[in-house]
């Protein structure tokens, strides 16, 4: 297991290195200059030669990414050209409203999904199985803008029960002091992860139902909800567990869509201001996050893995 | 005459798979239903030019509410919803049925390559595949949009590099299994070029998986796409594109409904629609 584990860690650190070497040279490919869009049409020409030199934008691009590189390795991620901050402080008051939004709904979304699965596993084949597969695969295929448009058009238009804003402000206190505002983005993240999940559950719990084990639990006269809560539930979850790992990528994205749509001053609203104002530290500092997430999400999701079925820890190798 | 007789025996043999699985996919009501929404606003795309409609000019009403004049209603800008939602059609398709073609392509080809090296150039491709795939899609995307625009032809090659690298993976995983099978040996000891090899043996056994990874990411494609001009980084104004329309109407809901509700319907048909081809396809191809 720690060779294997040494060797994940090492491939990850790979790619994190080559996922910071291709946006900086992506962001940096960009045709108009970045002094430009930052200062405007009017700044003269020694405005933004005094600009290039503070920011180090004069000197040849592999300079540049050395030069980013070792910041990075200091723990700095420079300051934004658009908000005139540290970008690591702009993480550290918009990182926790993220994990509420994205923690809660992740919390949620299993909760009703992982039951749902079983039911739906359980009952395969019958009018609920149908109707909520049917449900779940179209939320699975719309977009997220999809969901949350409709969202604000049913529970704050028409109905007025929930607020089409979120709780304004940029801190995590703000976030919690509004919470009947938290609600539709909360509920747009839960069902698109509601979604995906309970699509692995059920297929999961139909796969541990047809195992040859279960006859024997059956035969030792355990009732059937045992067999299901302590032998098929466990069995099931483990396909799962991984897919949680991996759902990062999709769930930043509804976090981006759903975060511009109702206004909620995290991450994603973060990166989008930063990409449609040229702002490239707080530009690349977001994809360095996202990406090292994505890669921890997935090698947690490899661990946990390897924790719950021994066999895997030796196939590994 | 015995020869031509087993020719003939074993042609009808070879075209028996593909004929019965069409017929297993026409059979089933979800492929038929939801192939005919795709045909339906591929027909849209191509024609509503030729039925005069138009998605730009102001008719003088403005929020006018579905009925018999407008059969959709019209904007706050006096559109006519009805040819701005079948004109929307337009643009989602061509960016992702194109991007999508030219990321299968790619994906096929650096997957068949990657499959027959394997080696060093299956690392090389393989490492930096973990690099592309590591970026959700939507980020890469807005990150590169920003840097190069959102102009048509951008938007496909965009979509063609992002979707390549998951489809390569699938497909070199395809052709690792084929590898090692006797008519690959068989045409290496023939003496048979490389090229001919992956050409003429391999990518026509692994059609399948090519057609259906296509179709995914062809929904996939679509989605990208719509969810680029919602977030004004994609089709710009006065564009019929479907995301740009939603959003641009959202704040309309309470006076006009229409105008965003039957462009959503749109794209939510023709997502969903193209979806269920793609898991039909994949259900009666394994």
């Amino acid at each position: 297991m720690t060779g294997y584990l040494l060797r994940r860690v090492g491939q990850a650190v790979v790619v994190v290195i080559g996922l910071m070497a291709l946006t900086f040279l992506l962001i940096h490919l960009e045709p108009g200059s970045v002094a430009r869009s930052v200062l405007g049409l009017k700044a003269t020409a020694d405005r933004i030669a005094i600009f290039n030199a503070t920011y180090g934008l004069n000197q040849p691009l592999y300079k540049q990414f050395w030069a980013y590189v070792d910041q990075v390795a200091h723990g700095n991620l420079g300051v934004s050209y658009y908000l005139q901050q540290p970008v690591s402080s702009l993480f550290a008051q918009r990182l926790p409203r993220d994990l509420l939004l994205l923690g809660s709904s992740t919390v949620l979304a299993l909760l009703i999904s992982l039951p749902m699965g079983m039911y739906q596993a359980v009952k395969r084949g019958g009018f609920a199985d149908i109707t909520l597969s049917t449900v779940s695969f179209t939320l699975y295929c719309m977009p997220a803008f999809w969901l949350a448009v409709m969202l604000v058009a049913v529970f704050a238009v028409e109905t007025h029960v929930f607020l089409p804003e979120a709780p304004a402000g940029s801190s995590i206190g703000s976030a919690l002091a509004q919470p009947r505002a938290l609600v539709l983005p909360v509920l747009t993240l839960t069902l698109i992860q509601v979604a995906g999940f309970s699509r692995y559950m059920r297929a999961s719990a139909i796969d541990t139902l047809a195992q040859e084990f279960l006859r024997v639990v059956r035969a030792k006269g355990l009732p059937e909800r045992l067999v299901l809560s302590r032998h098929v539930l466990r069995n099931s979850l483990l396909p799962v567990v991984t897919v949680v790992g991996l759902s990062l990528p999709g769930l930043v994205t509804g976090a981006i869509v759903v975060e511009e749509v109702f206004n909620y001053q995290g991450m994603g609203l973060l990166f989008y201001d930063a990409a449609t104002h040229h702002d490239f530290p707080t530009l690349l500092g977001s994809t360095l996050i996202v990406g090292v997430a994505t890669v921890v999400g997935n090698l947690l999701a490899d661990i946990a893995y390897g924790i719950l079925d021994p066999r895997v820890r030796y196939a590994g190798r | 005459m015995a020869v031509a007789i087993t020719t003939a025996a074993s042609a009808e043999a070879r075209a028996r798979p593909g004929r019965r699985r069409l017929r297993a996919l026409l059979r089933r009501p979800t492929f038929v239903v939801s192939a005919l929404i795709v045909l339906w606003w591929v027909g849209a795309a191509a024609t509503w030019r030729l039925f005069g409609l138009n998605p730009y000019v102001n008719t003088g009403h403005i929020n006018l509410a579905p009925g018999w004049h407008q059969l959709l209603g019209t904007d706050s800008l006096g559109r006519s919803v009805f040819a701005r939602t079948l004109a929307g059609a337009d643009t989602a398709l061509l960016v992702g049925a194109f991007g999508c073609l030219l990321a299968t392509v790619l994906g096929s080809a650096l997957g068949v390559i990657a499959g027959y090296f394997r080696g060093w150039v299956d690392t090389a491709f393989m490492r930096l595949f973990d690099v592309l795939v590591v970026l959700p899609p939507l980020i890469f995307l807005i990150v590169v949009v920003e840097a190069f625009g959102a102009s048509v032809p951008a938007l496909i090659v965009i979509i063609g590099v992002v979707f390549a690298p998951g489809i390569a993976r699938i497909i070199r995983a395809a052709v690792l299994a084929e590898m090692g099978k006797k008519y690959v040996t068989t045409a290496k000891v023939q003496g048979e070029s490389a090229a001919r090899i992956m050409a003429r043996e391999l990518v026509p056994n692994v059609l399948p998986t090519i057609v259906i990874q296509a179709t995914l990411s062809l929904a996939a494609a679509i989605l990208m796409t719509a969810t680029l001009s919602f977030l004004g980084l994609g089709a710009q104004p006065p564009s019929p594109d479907w995301g740009l329309v939603i959003n641009e109407n959202r704040v309309y809901l309470e006076s006009a409904w229409w105008s965003v509700v039957f462009p959503a319907v749109a794209v939510g048909s023709l997502v969903v629609a193209t979806q269920l081809v793609a898991d039909n396809l994949k259900e009666v191809w394994s």
